[in-house]
């Protein structure tokens, strides 16, 4: 196929042009070339940690806004730290790729709620949400709560609400999470270490 | 992992198995390169796919899936044989000259104590014998004894012939054996092996006992504790190691410590429980400071509350009786309609779990139901899944938009347990919120609420302490400062509220306060030590001490004290990872997993969280064992073609957890004769890259399964249709990839084909666009089996069998 | 696309440009660069190409399963071929060999040939250019359509936009020119690319593939055809024998009627340049634009 497309084009039209331009004599001094920017000159840059596999690659985050008033900052680009001694620098596709996850059209935007029965979710506010949120786990623990088993013995515990922290999660956020968890004594904890 | 990443380039020799890490971890599989450049080393790769790691590596061999017990029993066998391993090392580094119980045994199978009616094993045979004058096992330095732990495996893996390994696993004998000789070398004390592994190793009803081979074999060639060497597992998502650590699973409370029983009534019932005895007079036994970790643990959740007087507060904790309550428990529980309510972030188990039917069905008998992520998945719209009728479910779902990596600040933990830290880049699209101001503001209101209606056992809640200068919005440091640890009052010059400098510090009387005792150090007074970027190399290897920071005490290498012999010299001089200085008088180079300052003539165990303080090659029931076995067996997964040739009446771990409601059923050969394995593509991570458009566009044929050549023929089917892939639980169509990449293999005389099918299928991002309506059927994970490691909790998904045809 | 830009950058030192009188490069030298693509450490990851399209913010469209049932294309490469919006491709190719399976993985791209036949080829002054660090870049305000470049590629690179404009990896002379690696090369994971200068890298390449002979691959060879007297991108092959199975040319060279114009035709004058266009012109009158890709490329161009 390859060989074809450069024939085709050959025959066409190709080698009777390049014969006889030549002859024209364009002088190099004529010739200017534009400046290209470099797209990050203008932006800032952050230290991050890629958020996929546990190698924890070193990342720069180059970030831009347009200067306007309330508009916030845009990751323009990223990549490798080449000072991170694991990483140096590189990248795999996934890496390479984490401006377009950062800045992508499906990221969620509002909280949404989906009443029981209904067929579309419907946008919610942050106060709503977080009264539904407290209202439902603490409405569960307390029906639910086991204070002492059929033993008798003290348990303080509810199995009633799954709490599944992810582990794309950092440490402080997912610490904060495993506090509160345990603080309510749920003992359907898990993560993703197993699936 | 034992080592880290850049160690691997220490090696001599880098075996992959049950990992492919060109695929998954390619950033850190530069270090295998690497060894290669500098060290002349060889990489192995095992797999039963010719895949990215196979591409590059030395030596390939094709196994079965599920046949890999057998090779790496193979190999242990052939280094026992041939007396390949590395003597010094294994006597005085592991339990090799302890001996046995003899009432101990094992037989077509089983080992002692299996009682088929529970499925389960009563473990008192499973033990050392003890010598009553000492309280100690009794050993034999000779290793002559025939119930010493090194002839006691002689025996148990001597069936593990390379004839036997050809048999099981499908390859050949010579391709075994050339394996073996490569592996065997590295019992040399200068010769250094690293495993490499990862999900392909645990997804299998038995695969705790699988790295437990791996982790034998590597003990034995004395590659334990040494630069280049290591049982490294490679992991999965980027704080995987940290949510572990930090107590994600219910079985633990943050950094390993125990979450009590129902019959541990006192903390000092619980306490007596868990603090292990030394089982070997030079054992360091570190575990022995347990209670120092656990009140220090209590302090820190309930402060001035817990007391000495009310136990600290050890009543507020919770007491499951069905000791680990894990994903396969509970999702049956769900469906069963024993839960009301779950919360879930930055997961997407309905994709994750296997049978994903069952799953999303069990979701329909919820309450309630809260789902955090940066993106729409597929668990928080089950009930758009297909077959759902939506005015039926009943569940209320709510989703909160939170921020990606780049919208916070905090520390993560590799897989090589380095803390380090990132920045907050930019802020969060839209209204979505991190995670920080989440927790913050879902606390202060159910505190709110509880403080206001009273309601069942309010005080954990109302105590727990919330130290934050913004209690609706924490910061990561402040909440790392509560993992490291600080002082709860003024002690020994120290004053309240001054960070903790390292664990040994901890106290049992209240004073400290830790939320995770392996993270404590990460944090001292002088500052955030996960942020540190210098990269000052002392030793050469490659350990960068101050660079971020690692658990446990900055250690780059666990049980470095391995990396030398009796006297404190290293192994290999080349690579001294740690010696006993006589000038200094103490132990240099990496963080010494060791007394820094006891000399070696102490002869302090190299393992020092073991109460024998050797690596142990036994799991004697004294300490800890497993379910399944002190000593690993080859079992054929739960759906398998062909027997299990070394015993045929059990063919199967006979303790994994298979669950047996209407919609957990197996398949069987007859009907479904194709094994099929499944895994990620470097193109891809789970499900979540579905909203990434560059990475869709990397792979355009977005739900495929790799067919054998000569299968396809078989089956008539042509490269770039679409076929179907049938199992008892459902069945999903993918485009099929004829390859030469995966072969048929003769295993005991019958052909087996394997097929692939990569998980990374789904219903959201641009694959809800690309896909259309066919998009659910492409969800790998509906068709994998319900069948878990009794162990660990980790399903089967990488053999199970399946059927195929035309769509 | 709208982002892209392109049409060379200063600071850099012209070698040459096309349809231009050679510049006197004897008062100063330059040294020349290169990345040496070691596929023997190549894991075929893709990072490249994505590091590629996310430097050059380009984005290839994405198949729908229609199109890739319609294709049979189920491959692990991302698209069957180059296109004007994707400069480099990582090329996949299973096959047994004599010496077992080998998965022939090769990254595609503009090999910045040090004699270019597209510089060669094009009649458009200024058009295409070469650095002084052997680079060549393109420059689409001087360029005007006629696709002589294509004829002239030995590699069969340069693919054209719906503008009429041609466009292929610059070795992100952009970043070069700051001092940075250019994108592939500073995200592969394994080290396989290497950026660096032309000299080190082919002497860094031998080494390689004396360590391959030693290791077992007696026909690894270096990768840096003579006759286009060397190239930007030069390939360490463990299986040196298998040049084609690799997705290279194995001889490449510039077809000889392409380098004619600056010889004994060069005094034939502007008349014939004229009439040239005209040719160009009638044919587009009597017969349409040219359709280059055939029917399974026309597709990228809309």
């Amino acid at each position: 196929m390859e060989v074809s497309r450069r024939g085709f084009l050959k025959l066409s039209a190709g080698s009777l042009g390049a014969s006889v331009i030549g002859g024209l004599g364009f002088d190099l001094t004529q010739a200017h070339a534009r400046v290209r920017e470099l797209k990050i000159t203008k932006a800032k840059v952050t230290k991050s940690i890629c958020p996929y596999c546990s190698v924890s690659c070193g990342l720069l985050a180059y970030s831009l806004s347009d200067g306007a008033m309330n508009v916030k900052d845009r990751i323009i680009h990223i990549e490798g730290n080449p000072d991170d001694p694991i990483n140096r620098g590189t990248l795999c596709p996934k890496g390479a790729s984490l401006k377009d996850l950062i800045n992508s059209p499906y990221k969620l935007k509002k909280p949404m709620y989906k009443p029981a029965g209904a067929k579309e979710w419907k946008e919610i506010t942050w106060d709503e949400a977080i009264e539904k949120f407290a209202r439902w786990v603490k409405d569960t623990r307390d029906r639910t709560f086991i204070h002492k088993d059929r033993a008798g013995r003290v348990v303080n515990r509810c199995d009633s609400i799954i709490w599944a922290v992810g582990s794309p999660l950092g440490n402080e956020e997912g610490w904060l999470m495993v506090k509160v968890g345990i603080a309510l004594g749920l003992s359907a904890r898990e993560t993703q270490a197993t699936i | 992992m034992t080592n880290n990443w850049i160690d691997i380039s220490n090696s001599d020799l880098v075996f992959v198995m049950g990992g492919n890490p060109a695929e998954n971890h390619p950033c850190g599989f530069k270090w295998a390169i690497k060894a290669r450049e500098k060290r002349g080393a060889k990489i192995i790769n095992v797999d039963p796919r010719f895949n990215r790691t196979s591409a590059v590596a030395d030596i390939y061999v094709r196994i079965r899936p599920g046949s890999d017990v057998a090779f790496l029993g193979g190999l242990i066998n052939y280094v026992l044989q041939n007396e390949k391993y590395q003597k010094e090392y294994v006597k005085i580094h592991t339990t090799a000259p302890f001996i046995v119980r003899e009432d101990f045994g094992f037989k077509d199978g089983l080992f002692t104590g299996y009682d088929p009616k529970t499925k389960s094993y009563d473990k008192t045979t499973w033990d050392y014998e003890f010598d009553p004058a000492t309280g100690y096992p009794k050993m034999d330095p000779t290793l002559k004894h025939p119930r010493c732990v090194l002839n006691i495996l002689k025996k148990h893996f001597s069936r593990y012939t390379p004839e036997k390994v050809a048999e099981i696993c499908g390859c050949t004998k010579e391709e075994f054996l050339k394996v073996a000789e490569e592996v065997a070398k590295c019992g040399a004390p200068n010769k250094n092996m690293t495993i490499l592994y990862a999900l392909g190793w645990t997804q299998h009803s038995y695969g705790t006992q699988l790295i437990r081979t791996a982790c034998m074999l590597q003990l034995l060639l004395g590659n334990i504790g040494v630069a280049g060497g290591g049982i490294n597992a490679l992991r999965g998502h980027s704080n995987v190691q940290g949510m572990t650590d930090l107590a994600g699973q219910n079985k633990n409370l943050p950094t390993y410590i125990k979450a009590p029983k129902p019959e541990e009534q006192t903390l000092e019932e619980h306490l007596k429980n868990h603090t292990p005895k030394k089982l070997h007079p030079t054992s360091m036994n570190y575990w022995a400071n347990y209670p120092k970790f656990y009140i220090s643990f209590l302090k820190c959740m309930w402060g001035d509350s817990a007391t000495p007087e009310n136990d600290f507060a050890y009543h507020y904790l919770y007491k499951p009786d069905k000791g680990y309550y894990s994903w396969d428990e509970f999702i049956d529980d769900m469906y069963k309609g024993k839960i009301e309510g779950l919360v879930t972030a930055a997961l997407n188990f309905v994709n994750n779990t296997p049978n994903a039917n069952k799953t999303i069905k069990a979701l329909q008998n919820l309450k309630w139901m809260v789902v955090m992520d940066s993106f729409m998945i597929e668990t928080a719209e089950f009930w758009k899944a297909e077959g759902v009728d939506p005015s039926q479910v009943k569940t209320e779902v709510l989703v909160l938009p939170t921020g990606d990596f780049i919208n916070k600040e905090g520390s993560m933990t590799n897989s090589a347990r380095w803390i380090k830290w990132k920045y907050k880049a930019v802020d969060p699209e839209g209204d979505a919120k991190d995670e920080y101001w989440i927790f913050g503001h879902f606390f202060m209101k159910i505190k709110e609420l509880y403080e206001k209606e009273g309601g069942a056992f309010p005080d954990p809640i109302l105590n727990l302490v919330w130290p934050y200068q913004n209690p609706y919005y924490p910061t990561a440091e402040e909440i790392l400062t509560e993992i490291n640890g600080y002082y709860t009052r003024d002690v020994d010059g120290h004053k309240k509220g001054e960070r903790v400098r390292l664990f040994t510090k901890l106290r049992d009387d209240g004073s400290t306060a830790c939320g995770g005792w392996l993270y404590c150090g990460v944090f001292p007074p002088e500052g955030n030590l996960a942020k540190r970027t210098d990269l000052h190399d002392p030793l050469g290897l490659g350990t960068y001490p101050n660079y971020a920071w690692n658990w446990p005490a900055n250690r780059r290498v666990l049980y470095n004290r391995a990396s030398a012999d009796a006297k404190g010299r290293p192994w290999d001089p080349e690579r001294p990872l740690l010696r006993w200085d006589p000038e200094k008088k103490r132990w240099v180079g990496d963080t010494p997993d060791t007394a820094a300052t006891a000399p070696p003539e102490k002869g302090i165990g190299a393992f020092i969280m073991l109460p024998e303080g050797r690596g142990r090659l036994f799991a004697a029931k004294s300490y800890a064992t497993f379910k399944d076995g002190p000593l690993p067996e080859h079992y054929e997964p739960y759906e398998t073609p062909v027997e299990n040739v070394l015993h045929p009446k059990v063919p199967h771990n006979p303790v994994a957890k298979v669950y047996k409601s209407d919609l957990d059923l197996l398949a069987t050969p007859d009907k479904y004769p194709y094994v099929i394995t499944t895994y990620h593509l470097v193109e891809h991570y789970f499900y979540q890259t579905n909203n990434v458009y560059s990475l869709v566009r990397l792979f355009p044929t977005h739900v495929f399964a790799e067919i054998p050549e000569e299968l396809a023929k078989e089956k008539g089917i042509k490269n770039g249709e679409i076929i179907k892939i049938v199992t008892p639980r459902a069945t999903v169509k993918a485009f099929a990839m004829i390859t030469k990449r995966i072969k048929p293999q003769n295993v005991a005389g019958k052909t087996v084909y394997t097929i692939g099918l990569p998980i990374h299928g789904g219903i959201q991002g641009y694959l809800a666009k690309l896909l259309k309506n066919n998009a659910k059927a492409s969800l790998a994970n509906l068709i994998s089996p319900n069948v878990w490691d009794p162990n660990s909790r980790t399903p089967e998904f990488k053999a199970f069998l399946c059927n195929i045809e035309k769509a | 696309m709208s982002t892209l830009t392109t049409g060379g950058t200063v600071g850099l030192g012209i070698r040459r440009l096309s349809a231009s009188k050679e510049p006197d490069t004897s008062t100063k030298t330059y040294p020349e660069l290169a990345i040496l693509v070691d596929v023997s450490s190549c894991i075929g990851c893709k990072a490249c190409e994505v590091a590629c399209q996310q430097w050059h913010d380009t984005t290839p469209p994405l198949l729908t399963p229609e199109e890739v049932e319609k294709l049979g294309f189920v491959s692990y490469q991302s698209l069957p071929d180059l296109r004007h919006d994707l400069f480099m491709l990582m090329k996949f190719n299973e096959k047994d060999t004599e010496k077992g399976f080998v998965w022939f993985i090769t990254k595609y791209q503009c090999m910045h040939c040090r004699e270019p036949g597209c510089l060669i080829a094009c009649p458009a002054p200024g058009a295409v250019i070469q650095y002084q660090n052997g680079v060549v870049d393109f420059d689409h305000s001087k360029c005007i359509g006629c696709k002589m470049c294509v004829v002239g590629c030995p590699f069969d690179v340069p693919r054209y936009d719906a503008n009429n404009k041609p466009w292929k990896c610059n070795f992100c002379i952009d970043r070069v020119e700051a001092g940075l690696e250019p994108a592939c090369a500073k995200t592969c994971p394994t080290n396989c690319l290497t950026f660096g200068l032309k000299e080190d890298m082919v002497e860094k390449g031998k080494k390689i593939v004396e360590s391959l002979k030693k290791r077992g691959y007696e026909n690894a060879t270096l990768y840096d055809p003579p006759g286009v007297n060397g190239t930007g991108y030069i390939y360490v092959l463990p299986h040196g024998d298998h040049v084609k199975d690799y997705n290279l040319p194995e001889n490449p060279r510039i077809d000889a009627s392409i380098g004619l114009w600056k010889g004994p035709l060069k005094t034939i004058g502007s008349i014939a340049f004229w009439g040239t266009l005209l040719g160009v012109f009638l044919q587009l009158v009597l017969w349409g634009p040219i359709k280059v890709l055939g029917g399974k490329e026309n597709k990228e161009e809309g």
